[in-house]
């Protein structure tokens, strides 16, 4: 049984137009870049992988995270985690309550809970920012903060949905570098859907279009 | 924007003006004409010294605790119960395919009025409505209607179910017409990846966001639902019954120095009314502590099914409990003879209509009159305002939709009982122009609430084009705005129509018995019982807005049958 996310045999058409067909397992620590135009299935793509697809399409094929078959399961269920282009943030609550949201239950009593927050907090450089509002934070600390309270719900897999489309160049590079950082750090597989080869790249790994056509193959990490 | 002539005087700027003091004069004026004889002064009834009497009288009345408690049991709950329901259907069907459902099944209970949907209510839920009579004799036993106090019972249960069908579709209108404000579903699919279940995350990540837009609407309900006259006439206990009824009855009793008391009262239930404002206010705060409590702990609350499936029950529950309702006025309006416990009566007759004949067809006709004009000014000060907004760019701030609000908050049972009293001091009253004033005060905001968003949101590029082409401003607004928005302009104008047939007060106070509409009328009928005249009346009152909506929505379609952009956009 596999570690990782693995796309068994994974096809989408839509009437007889096929968009998807992948067939790939994604490494725990790996990305996988999913690369093509818009319309081009990317977006399908995620809404099958996160256990929401829109009516019409036909899937054909198994979603399988370490090793469990993941059919059937609703978005609750299945353990990924997502990360948009907007960061998301929920603006009616603080920074800290916005990471509290996604901490798991599990992990109990107030001051647990709040070393926990801290901690990721201080991973992503700001340390002391729990008690703000998250609109007076700056785009690339609201991006860092919507990036940890994805990793704090613990997910086992990840879905990276052109999360750094809205970005300056600078910024850009800082995010890139932080965002597969983490990834390796935390030893969870990701997708990256994107439509611009440098982000492509940049993540290291496997570069593909949504139809399987390999563009670049990953390079060691 | 498009060039004004500089050589005509435009009256437009002011249209927001005038607009606030059509809403805003009446009520201040109404309120001081409250106040007056609240404190003993009321020259016309040889009240020309300030006093506390009223209120000494006023507080002698024995029933009066209760008649306050009643009032302000049935308010609050009414409006917790209708949001509670209003934020279950969302937050477990928001977004889905059965949420269109639910919207198609709820909708249309908009349009009926709050008086013929309680009493289809009273007919379903009495001792002889139909869930007895589908229960008897095989599971009650019961050969004869029960003895029970089903309906006017002395909580006041069935008032607040009265109150809630009808508040319900008004508070899923408003947080639907909201919703675009909110990335509501990324939002709940961002929690639901985290392993939330739907309704957590659209409770705690939605709903705080929505709230802060459906606010008003949602102190206009609990305001009304607190002062409510003709459904607690219908409904609500008696002896005591709720202040508001307590207090129109002093009104009209021939003792004229019961006025004085019936002011006081008034004056209390503005107070009341703040008070309950204010309180609410308070809930807010603890139910934002809660909800921030909650999303500091991180319960998932992933196990909703039955939740989901209770917010289907409850909307379509509301949905039948409206719709079987409305067929069991229609069905009393032409049975014969009907015994219990048969579903139907043994015979069905014209006679019901028929003897009413010329009456109700000159009551329906003076009620559409009313509503039409009113609806009228209402949807041209609307198009001045908003036409003003765009070519001046006088643009409302939040502080002026509190405006709007005013009239909607302000208990109608205390400020047309002021402007009565005014009116009566001017002679004004009976005069059908009268009760046409007083309809646009409540028509007014309503047409402006549903014309604002299409009208604002219209593509104003059109507008450049066509200025381009030479047209001025006026042509604009003619031959390509209000055509292109005939619809909504339509809607809008059904749903000031609505309004003004729905309004019972206004037409009792200012027409002082010489001005009777459908409304007025059936609720008048209330009290004698005969169900056959009132399924009459209450089947009229409901079938007229009816009419509006489905011009409403057929004209557009008839008038650009081959123009699918105009149809589509609108």
């Amino acid at each position: 049984m596999a570690a990782g996310l693995e796309l068994d045999h994974l096809t989408i058409t839509l009437g007889d137009r096929r968009l998807v067909d992948l067939h790939q397992t994604v490494a725990p620590g790996e990305v996988l870049s999913v690369m093509g135009p818009s319309g081009s299935g990317k977006s399908t793509l995620l809404s099958v992988l996160i256990g929401r697809p829109d009516p019409g399409f036909d899937v054909s094929g198994r979603v399988r995270l370490d090793g469990r078959d993941l059919s059937g399961l609703g978005p609750e269920a299945r353990r990924i985690g997502l990360l948009f282009q907007d960061d998301l943030l929920f603006p009616h609550l603080s920074v800290g309550e916005n990471l509290a949201f996604a901490l798991p239950s599990t992990v109990k009593g107030r001051t647990a809970r709040q070393a926990r927050i801290d901690a990721a907090l201080e991973a992503a450089e700001l340390a002391g920012f729990a008690g703000r509002d998250p609109a007076t934070l700056s785009g690339g600390q609201r991006a860092r903060v919507a990036l940890m309270r994805c990793l704090l719900s613990a997910p086992r897999a990840l879905l990276l949905d052109e999360p750094f489309s809205r970005l300056d160049a600078d910024l850009r590079r800082q995010m890139r570098d932080f965002v597969f950082g983490r990834v390796r750090a935390e030893g969870i597989p990701a997708i990256l859907v994107t439509h611009d080869l440098e982000d492509a790249v940049a993540a290291g790994g496997k570069v593909i279009s949504p139809l399987g056509e390999v563009r670049q193959t990953g390079r060691p990490a | 924007m498009p060039a004004i002539p500089r050589n005509r005087v435009t009256l437009l700027p002011l249209a927001p003006l005038l607009t606030l003091a059509v809403l805003l004069v009446p009520v201040g004026a109404g309120l001081a004409g409250v106040l007056a004889p609240a404190f003993g002064w009321f020259p016309a009834l040889g009240g020309e010294s300030l006093s506390l009497g009223p209120w000494r009288a006023l507080l002698a009345w024995p029933g009066l605790p209760d008649a306050v408690w009643l009032s302000l049991f049935t308010g609050l709950g009414a409006t917790a119960v209708s949001l509670l329901i209003t934020v279950m259907i969302c937050a477990a069907w928001q977004g889905t395919r059965s949420f269109g459902l639910i919207e198609r099944a709820l909708s249309p209970l908009l349009s009926v009025p709050h008086a013929a949907a309680a009493f289809g209510l009273a007919f379903l839920i009495a001792p002889s409505g139909w869930i007895a009579r589908g229960l008897s004799p095989w599971a009650t036993g019961w050969e004869r209607p029960p003895d029970l106090l089903i309906t006017q019972d002395p909580l006041g249960l069935s008032l607040m179910a009265g109150l809630v069908v009808k508040e319900v579709p008004f508070l899923l209108l408003m947080t639907l017409a909201a919703l675009g404000q909110v990335p509501a579903r990324r939002s709940v699919l961002l929690a639901q990846t985290m392993g939330y279940g739907r309704m957590a995350g659209w409770v705690l990540t939605v709903f705080p966001r929505l709230y802060v837009q459906i606010r008003l609407p949602v102190y206009a309900v609990l305001a009304y639902s607190c002062s409510v006259i003709d459904v607690a006439l219908i409904l609500g206990p008696t002896r005591p019954s709720t202040l508001a009824v307590q207090v129109l009855e002093w009104l009209s009793d021939p003792d004229l120095g019961l006025r004085f008391q019936a002011a006081a009262g008034a004056v209390l239930q503005l107070g009341l009314i703040l008070g309950v404002l204010l309180l609410w206010r308070l809930g807010e705060h603890v139910v934002a502590r809660l909800g921030c409590a909650c999303v500091r702990m991180g319960h998932r609350m992933a196990r909703d099914g039955a939740m989901r499936a209770l917010a289907m029950a409850l909307a379509l529950i509301m949905a039948l409990a409206v719709g079987l309702g409305i067929l069991g006025l229609a069905v009393w309006s032409v049975a014969g003879f009907w015994t219990f416990p048969d579903l139907l009566p043994d015979q069905f007759t014209w006679r019901n209509w028929a003897r009413q004949g010329d009456g109700l067809a000159r009551i329906a006709v003076e009620t559409a009159v009313i509503g039409a004009v009113a609806t009228g000014i209402s949807l041209i000060l609307t198009v001045a305002c908003l036409e003003a907004e765009y070519r001046h760019g006088l643009r409302p701030s939040t502080r002026a939709l509190w405006l709007l609000y005013l009239p909607l908050i302000v208990p109608q049972a205390t400020f047309l009982i002021g402007l009565q009293t005014l009116a009566i001091g001017t002679g004004w009253t009976g005069a059908r122009a009268a009760v046409i004033a007083s309809h646009v005060i409540f028509v007014l905001p309503y047409v402006f609430l549903s014309l604002s968003d299409p009208w604002r949101s219209w593509d104003a590029r059109q507008g450049l084009v066509a200025a381009s082409l030479g047209a001025g401003a006026e042509r604009v607004l003619w031959r390509v705005r209000l055509p292109m928005l005939l619809r909504p302009v339509l809607v809008a104008a059904a749903v000031g129509f609505a309004v003004s047939v729905g309004q019972y007060l206004p037409t009792l106070l200012i027409g002082m018995g010489r001005v009777s509409t459908l409304t007025t009328e059936a609720v008048a009928l209330s009290s004698g019982g005969d169900r056959r005249l009132i399924g009459v009346y209450a089947l009229s009152q409901t079938v007229l807005p009816l009419l509006g909506f489905a011009l409403a929505l057929a004209l557009p379609a008839v008038v650009f049958r081959n123009r699918r952009g105009v149809l589509d956009r609108g």
